[in-house]
């Protein structure tokens, strides 16, 4: 629009500096949490109780990242997964209602997640391959462990995705009925994903020893 | 059969998978703690009364454990202690063993179970009506999550958990960064009957608009949470009428056709601030406050921040004063107080910015203030300009505090505004609050055009304020309207009886800003309406009235603490105005970003003939841009 409508607000001088003996603190909070279990907390915290989802988050932190390396494969990615979930788990963490185990509720947050994650990275054709190099390397300090490491990502890397969610759940030591809950299949699936992981790993094996 | 691949794996896997790095352990717990209440906040905001559910065990725990520690203070037995925390102890063991045996029948629908347990949560802060299109939502997505033993359905149930899913919050990032958007899940249709009243705070900034832009052009479609549909529509400068006289801006009603639908109306409020003559205006004071942390060392940062701010410079007259303060580190006064004629001098001081160390914001801040302050003289604009890619570490550890010392230095006439450069680590939600709380403007700066835009020919809307606390409330006529809704706004919604009180804060109109608000109505009778009338409240309309509601403003003027009110029936022989066609193409463009469901099977091509249709005088062609996005994102969405 054009200029010449209305006339420029005066205002008046400002004030005394304002900021002096400002504190930014940390607030504090200390409720004792020490016996209550992950889904009392995980219900108190959907309550709205802050020092319950603190204390909940640091006891599943380093299981929730554990899964995450397992799902991705890298540490890089592994960390930014954590990251994501746990910015988004305290509007998740409303619509927990108690009716299954908290672990495995949180774990079927993480393999969303995850899902979630992988079908962006597609869609950026910049995919993350999972199972990456650079972590697994930087741990193998032998020639052994190098082996090891080696073995690793390219059976990891072999798996469809569906089973390789499957087999970081069963290897997180889940029975095959927690990780059916978790992916949302039955038991029976679990079963037959695990067999058919191995036949794949078998197969790369043998082709492998025969070259 | 060989288990021995297994075991094997599960050794080295064992062996492989790293601890969690402590800093960033500590860092994603903060995050989720930052998360967590910012997402009770809402939820308190949005419900008005917190009703807690009685959390049983833990609370009971915690009183037990307290009644024991304050007794055993008293008395002398500490052994009765240690038997309690032993006792206590196990009983946490009992209840968190490392497996459970869960038999065949309680696998699955899980997923689906989750899904209906959060909309419920969710709708707990909606109305009924709300509740009612939610239901219905989910009923027509269920097929999808029916299933339950299928391999696909966890991935189908991803898909509508985490992506385009109608409850609120989703995954804050695009993949491997940091960036925080400020969003909340779409306005629901209202009741006339049962809320008549919908309050709302105005909205300048641009953020929004330029991130999908952003998005767009790098190949990829927005995040849904990144899209707030009346920043959009914001973007764009409109021919509205402007204001006669003294009057700082004129609210234009108009009403139309909805183009998604054929049984419901749209009615704009437009509200087109005064844009006085140049020459006129009071002497402007900035303090340029620039992150010049190792992050902005990206050609989209700091080098286009540097660009951007010398465009500025050409605007500025010769009363006006420039000085810079940086943050990374410490935090550096990097040019004193430089009359803007003093062009070389200034820079010179821009060349000298280099980006390298960590971030400091918060002492920053308070520098720029004080750097402000010894600035003013009586009768000019402070304006501090936050320039920075979202690594804003303010000391957010006590984000109220840091609110209350925007909002008085913004009390006291130094507003503050909030540039965004690069993607990655856009923390858009504190950018927000910060513009927000400190009278101001958010902008996200993704080229030099961008830059062009909202420095140059917008510059006297983002720095000089025209009216304050800017809060529009319309009242529908449940004797002409059924259904409502805002369309956009979601972040900006206040409580009605915040209207009233001047105390509570609200947007602000700067120099020829123009705001649009948008409600999709549905008259009553209409076919399109969502909601069935209540069985056994007897549906009465008491007024005769053929308005379709009633709108009303009010607006302080800068530094007043009072504020003033502006009345207006709506009618509906309002007739639409010339830029209602633009503003609801744009409208549309969002909510089809968003996966909204009121669209029907509007379409992109609709979308795009509609914008097309009215793209009016366009003389730097942001209508046109708008045209070339809608098409990218045309392409994008074939998912």
């Amino acid at each position: 629009m054009q200029p010449g409508t209305g006339r420029w607000p005066r205002r008046r001088t400002l004030a005394p500096c304002p900021f002096q003996g400002l504190t930014f603190g940390v607030r504090q909070t200390t409720v004792m949490y020490m016996a209550t279990s992950d889904e009392e907390l995980a219900l108190a915290a959907a309550g709205g109780d802050a020092a319950a989802f603190s204390k909940l988050l640091e006891r599943r932190y380093d299981s929730l990242f554990a899964l995450c390396f397992r799902l991705t494969g890298s540490r890089a990615e592994a960390e930014d997964l954590t990251q994501d979930i746990c910015a988004a788990l305290p509007a998740k963490l409303a619509g927990f209602r108690g009716d299954s185990r908290f672990a495995t509720w949180l774990y079927r947050v993480a393999v969303n997640a995850a899902h979630d994650r992988r079908r962006r990275a597609a869609a950026h054709a910049k995919a993350a391959v999972g199972w990456g190099d650079r972590e697994l390397d930087r741990r193998a300090a032998d020639a052994e462990a190098a082996e090891n490491a080696r073995w690793l990502r390219q059976a990891m890397r072999a798996l469809p995705n569906d089973l390789r969610d499957t087999l970081a759940l069963v290897l997180d030591e889940l029975t095959h009925a927690d990780a059916g809950q978790v992916l949302g299949v039955s038991e029976g699936t679990i079963s037959w994903r695990v067999s058919e992981a191995k036949k794949i790993i078998r197969a790369r094996r043998e082709t492998e020893d025969r070259t | 059969m060989n288990d021995d691949d297994l075991e094997r794996l599960k050794t080295v896997m064992r062996a492989a998978t790293p601890v969690p790095d402590d800093a960033k352990k500590a860092a994603n717990l903060a995050l989720a703690r930052k998360s967590f209440e910012r997402f009770q906040g809402s939820k308190d905001a949005l419900r008005q009364t917190p009703d807690r559910p009685e959390t049983g065990l833990a609370r009971e725990l915690g009183k037990m454990l307290n009644f024991l520690s304050n007794r055993v203070a008293l008395a002398t037995s500490t052994a009765i202690v240690a038997l309690g925390a032993v006792m206590l102890l196990s009983i946490g063991v009992a209840l968190d063993p490392p497996t459970i045996s869960a038999s065949r029948e309680a696998v699955t629908p899980e997923p689906a179970l989750d899904y209906q347990a959060q909309a419920g949560a969710t709708a707990e802060v909606r109305s009924s009506a709300g509740r009612a299109s939610a239901e219905r939502r989910l009923q027509a997505l269920s097929p999808t999550t029916a299933s339950g033993d299928s391999d696909d359905a966890p991935y189908a149930m991803g898909e509508i958990g985490f992506e385009r899913h109608i409850v609120e919050p989703s995954w804050p990032s695009l993949e491997g960064n940091s960036e925080e958007f400020a969003s909340a899940g779409d306005n629901q249709v209202k009741v006339t009957a049962e809320s008549p009243v919908s309050t709302f705070s105005i909205d300048v900034d641009t953020v929004s608009y330029s991130v999908v832009r952003s998005s767009l052009l790098n190949g990829y479609l927005p995040p849904v949470e990144a899209v707030r549909v009346e920043e959009m529509i914001n973007y764009f400068p409109y021919a509205h009428p402007a204001p006669d006289g003294d009057a700082p801006f004129q609210p234009t009603v108009s009403v139309s056709t909805t183009p998604w639908n054929a049984g419901t109306k749209l009615v704009q409020v437009a509200i087109q601030g005064a844009l006085p003559e140049i020459e006129d205006r009071p002497p402007l004071n900035l303090v340029f406050l620039i992150d010049t942390s190792g992050s902005m060392d990206e050609a989209d940062k700091l080098p286009l921040l540097k660009q951007s701010f010398r465009l500025l410079l050409g605007q500025l007259r010769p009363e006006d004063e420039v000085a810079i303060v940086t943050y990374a580190g410490s935090a550096g006064q990097v040019l004193d107080p430089t009359p803007a004629p003093d062009r070389s001098t200034i820079h010179a001081a821009l060349d000298l910015l280099e980006a390298g160390g960590s971030t400091a914001g918060q002492a920053g801040l308070q520098q720029a203030y004080a750097t402000a302050r010894g600035m003013t003289e009586d009768g000019e604009v402070t304006r501090v300009i936050l320039a920075t890619d979202g690594d804003f570490n303010v000391g957010l550890s006590d984000p109220e505090k840091l609110k209350e010392f925007i909002q008085r230095q913004a009390g006291n006439g130094a507003y503050l505004s909030v540039l965004g450069f690069g993607r990655g680590n856009l923390d858009d939600a504190t950018m927000q609050a910060l513009a927000q709380n400190g009278n101001g403007t958010a902008a996200y700066i993704d080229t030099l055009g961008e830059a062009r835009k909202v420095l140059v020919d917008q510059l006297s809307g983002a720095l000089y304020p025209i009216a304050d606390d800017v809060k529009i409330q319309v009242e529908f006529n449940p004797a002409q309207i059924s259904e409502y809704r805002l369309i956009g706004y979601e972040t900006r919604i206040l409580r009605r009886e915040d209207f009233n009180n001047d105390a509570v804060d609200a947007g602000e109109i700067g120099a020829g800003h123009s705001v649009t608000a948008i409600y999709e109505v549905t008259p009553v009778g209409s076919p399109a309406r969502l909601t069935d009338p209540l069985r056994y409240q007897a549906d009465e309309v008491t007024s005769s009235s053929d308005e379709l509601g009633f709108l009303r403003l009010r607006y302080k003027s800068p530094g007043s603490t009072t504020s003033r009110l502006i009345e207006q029936p709506i009618t509906s022989d309002l007739a639409p105005s010339p830029e209602a066609g633009f503003a609801a193409a744009i409208a549309g463009f969002g909510q089809l970003l968003r996966g909204s469901s009121y669209l029907g099977d509007w379409s992109w091509d609709d979308a795009i003939a509609l914008a097309n249709a009215n793209r009016g005088d366009d003389p730097y062609g942001y209508r046109a841009e708008a045209v070339q996005l809608m098409r990218l994102a045309q392409g994008l969405d074939q998912r």
